[in-house]
């Protein structure tokens, strides 16, 4: 990470959003990521998508583990409380904030080595506990700060930059989070900030585990001929399915889109997200058809990408544990300690 | 049994009276009931107001391995373990040959003569008492479950009677359990009779060993630390727990738990003032942890010595970053799975200084349930006034097993130590905020929480960090945060509980730590009777304070004694005070059960003796 400091002065006519801030009120310190890296891409349409709705820094916390991946949350929303915390832990460190104060808004970016190999376990059980949050698996399938070993997304037969072929089967990671029962599973691409913008926009809006897999070529260790994770053949292999068009319910913005078959699913805050079909007989909400689905086009070599499935009835960590409204942090001592006299009271037990 | 070699515990026989001053023990299969008759027997003699403990000897299993229940009846009101038993009620045909070796010479067995006892099992020097419990269940009871049930509660009658204890208490004691199952309390109370009326009639009641009522307990509890530390989590406010079960830590979040959905409900909505997250291993509990703790909320998670090897990454992670946790390690036996139903005090140096790099941590070592939960409130505002983790170390023995205590009371002036946070507020007056400036030279810099205030955000990392919470690779900056947490743990040393110290002047000093308290405190009384007076210490908090070394110093030789096998306190203080290796004279156990005062008395008199 670098503190040179990013130019604090903008200029006057930076277009504002409803609370008054502009993108660049949104970034962070200056990414110390290679040039060209995909990681890059997608800190560019967090910024965009909390820009566009409004979020008001200081209320989001951005947490991460090790890796690449993990030391982009310093690159934006510098208002916002950041925690850097130990390798493929931080689903751990971000259920327990969410439980202790369910008003923040939690964004966790992680990497594919974080996710599906050290911490696999931990995402599989924030995924089942559906914590409210964020999780963007920033995906280049490879361990770049290490330098160019295999991660557990890439493909069979893919080769590293020395041009040894993986052996393995890859983990996919909507795969594993549709089968984990996830209430909100995506797919995006590094370099397609058109469709990811309103994809991050919709996870944030989703009440539960919004899981976002974002394809994102690694350009020093992963964009070579016979990797599966380059930029070009994601560009080649991508099928999007289901273009995702968030709307708040206040203000419907669908002329930027084709018309054509539209679903509109209600998130759980009241805020819509249209559904474009673009595959035949596509539907976002039936978790068996997306999982065939992906699985179909992986078969002939294609990157699904686009909102793959949305729970249109999702369950959070705090539904499921009853807990009150007003956030554990904000509750008085008087209101959680019993007090002297009913200590004296209930120890008529232990006599 | 190995531990009987290694103390000449018959010197205690003669210590003992025979009334309201014995032991017994009751051996069963684990899986067939006993442990409520065990609770039956123990608390009727609590309740004729003479002090009493119990240890629960149990295996790693559910149904069919051999159990034990031992009762110790002290009017003098030591609370140790005893390994020699006046009485043994032996109803375990798999353990008769052991359980009949432990009985004392002069002492009685009582058993099930439903069926002959083996000829071999008999010892001339011990008096048998058979009775057909068996028998006579099966002919009163129906129903496969209820005889095997009441087995257990006809022993307790007849337990009764040979002890002298008075049949209306019992009486009492099944109508408050389960009154509101009337066919329950009738067939209860008829199981008692069976046994009661049996002993009555066959044997001369009561036993020499037996009961008389005192006034000794009015003002005590019968509790298990486990129970205790739940509860004093929840007078400090923790609001959330996390955790993965493990023996022997599992009762703690259990009764935190049952406590809160009694305590933590919202009035109008019935809704939960607290989360309890059981996670998929022990380092995602304590990432739970440390998360919440980060977001701002009282946070804990108990666990053995098998989870804090898991979690010492995060723990790590705490210490650097500077985020409060609160982790209770009810110690088992290890290393590794050991024997997870025996205790030991084997973490002591691993929680000390937990987790890869320089890191030292501060530890507080409660002696009895009382201290627990104490301890546990008190571990609170350490963890969040220190902005560390904080170690509670109980063990298996203080954990599960019920103690004697004086009630436990609460002083509703407390307020939490929440520590250096900033509040909305105070972040309107700064102009920039900078996460690790210790401004007051206290070595605590003051926190920020997420979501109060846009002045207030900082990156929490791990890796090398400068005075503003901003990374770095430089060797002056990593040196200033890292002397800084130093010099605040340190200080610490001020703020734990203080040792627990009785001086009748003595040249030779008895130091220990946690629930050796109990065994201490009486071969400190037996050794007194001996004509060897000792000075005493109970260690309640790491960092060490001067009192510590001050205490070493001032004595020739320091006996320090412990339940684990390297001497793990004994290091600690040599490495800490810095006091010579020729003052620290180890006294150790480590089989698994809870230490007893004759393996202290057994361990002072063989090295006074080779010194003399």
């Amino acid at each position: 990470m670098s503190y040179i400091p990013k130019p604090s002065v903008h200029h006057p006519a930076l277009q504002k959003n409803a609370i008054g801030l502009n993108r660049r009120d949104y970034e962070g310190s200056l990414t110390t990521l290679c040039a060209g890296c995909g990681h890059d891409s997608i800190t560019a349409a967090i910024i965009q998508a909390f820009w566009e709705l409004s979020i008001p820094p200081h209320r989001v916390a951005k947490l991460s583990g090790i890796g690449c991946s993990s030391k982009t949350p310093a690159y934006f929303l510098r208002e916002a409380h950041g925690f850097n915390g130990v390798h493929g832990r931080m689903p751990a460190l971000v259920t327990g904030a969410n439980a202790a104060n369910r008003d923040i808004i939690y964004i966790g970016v992680s990497g594919d080595g974080d996710s599906l190999s050290i911490g696999l376990g931990h995402l599989c059980h924030a995924i089942r506990r559906n914590v409210n949050v964020l999780y963007v698996l920033e995906n280049n399938g490879v361990y770049g700060l290490t330098k160019g070993q295999f991660s557990a997304s890439a493909d069979p037969g893919s080769l590293s930059k020395k041009g040894e072929a993986n052996t393995m089967e890859a983990i996919d990671g909507c795969l594993l989070a549709l089968s984990l029962g996830a209430t909100f599973v995506a797919r995006g691409f590094s370099g397609d900030k058109a469709q990811l913008v309103p994809i991050i926009k919709a996870g944030l809006s989703h009440s539960g585990f919004a899981f976002i897999d974002v394809i994102s070529p690694c350009v020093t260790f992963n964009d070579h001929e016979g990797s599966t994770k380059s930029y070009a053949y994601t560009r080649e292999k991508n099928v999007e399915v289901v273009q995702a068009d968030f709307v708040l319910p206040t203000k419907a913005i669908t002329t930027a889109y084709e018309p054509g078959t539209v679903q509109t699913v209600t998130l759980h805050d009241g805020s819509a997200v249209r559904l474009r079909k673009v595959a035949d007989q596509y539907d976002p909400t039936d978790r068996d058809r997306a999982y065939a689905y992906i699985r179909e086009r992986q078969k002939e070599g294609e990157v699904v990408t686009g909102l793959l499935y949305l729970s249109p009835d999702s369950s959070d960590l705090h539904e499921q544990n009853d807990t009150v409204a007003t956030p554990l942090t904000q509750l008085t001592h008087e209101q959680l300690c019993p007090g002297s006299a009913e200590l004296e009271k209930l120890q008529a037990r232990f006599r | 049994m190995a531990y009987l070699a290694t103390g000449d515990w018959r010197l205690s026989t003669s210590f003992m009276n025979q009334t309201n001053d014995f032991a017994f023990k009751i051996a069963t299969a684990n899986g067939t009931g006993s442990a409520s008759a065990n609770g039956l027997i123990m608390q009727a003699i609590f309740r004729m107001g003479i002090p009493v403990t119990g240890k629960n000897v149990f295996p790693s299993n559910i149904q069919g391995l051999p159990t034990w229940y031992e009762i110790r009846v002290s009017e003098r009101g030591y609370t140790a373990r005893t390994p020699h038993f006046d009485l043994m009620v032996a109803l375990n045909p798999a353990t008769y040959g052991r359980d009949v070796a432990e009985v004392r010479s002069g002492g009685w067995l009582l058993y099930d003569s439903t069926w002959p006892l083996d000829q071999r099992l008999l010892r001339p020097d011990i008096t048998y008492l058979g009775i057909p419990l068996a028998e006579l269940c099966n002919a009163r009871f129906s129903g496969m479950r209820e005889r095997i049930l009441m087995k257990n509660i006809a022993y307790a009658g007849a337990l009764a009677a040979l002890l002298n204890m008075d049949p209306d208490v019992i009486r009492a004691l099944l109508k408050e359990k389960y009154g509101r199952k009337p066919a329950l309390v009738d067939s209860n109370q008829q199981a008692v009779e069976i046994g009661y009326g049996y002993a009555k009639e066959h044997f001369d009641c009561p036993l020499p060993v037996h009961l008389s009522p005192r006034d000794l307990t009015r003002d005590a509890i019968l509790i298990d630390g486990n129970t205790a530390a739940g509860l004093g989590c929840l007078y400090a406010g923790a609001t959330v727990g996390a955790w993965y079960p493990i023996t022997p830590a599992t009762s703690l979040m259990e009764a935190f738990k049952g406590f809160c959905q009694k305590y933590r409900r919202e009035p109008e909505t019935n809704r939960n003032r607290f989360a309890i997250l059981q996670a998929e291993d022990e380092i995602a509990a304590i990432g739970m942890v440390i998360g919440a703790s980060w977001a701002g909320a009282r946070a804990f998670t108990p666990t053995a010595g098998p989870g804090i090897s898991l979690m010492n990454e995060f723990i790590g992670l705490a210490y650097y970053a500077e985020v409060p946790a609160v982790i209770f390690d009810v110690q088992r036996t290890g290393p590794s799975t050991g024997m997870p139903t025996r205790t030991q005090q084997c973490d002591l140096m691993m929680c000390a200084y937990a987790s890869h790099g320089d890191t030292r941590h501060i530890c507080i070592y409660p002696g009895d349930p009382r201290e627990a939960f104490e301890f546990a409130a008190a571990a609170f505002d350490l963890a969040e006034r220190f902005q560390t983790p904080v170690f509670v170390l109980t063990d298996l023995d203080i954990g599960m097993n019920d103690w004697m205590v004086p009630k436990l009371t609460w002083d509703d002036r407390y307020t939490p130590d929440r520590g250096k946070v900033l509040t909305a507020e105070e972040l309107d007056e700064v102009k920039s905020f900078a996460r690790y400036i210790d401004a007051d030279g206290d070595g605590i810099a003051p926190r920020t929480l997420p979501g109060v205030h846009p002045a207030g955000a900082y990156f929490t990392r791990g890796s090398g960090h400068n005075r503003f919470g901003a990374y770095t690779e430089d060797a002056e900056e990593y040196v200033e945060v890292i002397d800084r947490i130093d010099r605040k743990i340190q200080r610490a040393a001020r703020a734990v509980p203080q040792p627990i110290v009785r001086s009748v002047g003595a040249r030779v000093g008895l130091v220990t730590v946690g629930g050796c308290h109990a065994a201490c405190t009486e071969a400190l009384d037996r050794l007194a009777a001996d004509g060897i007076a000792l000075d005493y210490m109970r260690i309640r908090g790491f960092p060490f304070g001067d009192d510590v070394a001050a205490f070493l110093e001032r004595h020739d030789v320091n006996f320090i004694v412990e339940q684990n096998r390297d001497g793990q306190l004994r290091n600690l203080l040599q490495l800490e005070t810095g006091v010579a290796v020729e003052k620290l004279e180890s006294i150790r156990y480590y089989g698994g059960f809870p230490i007893s005062a004759h393996h202290v008395i057994a361990g002072v008199k063989r090295r006074l003796e080779k010194a003399a």
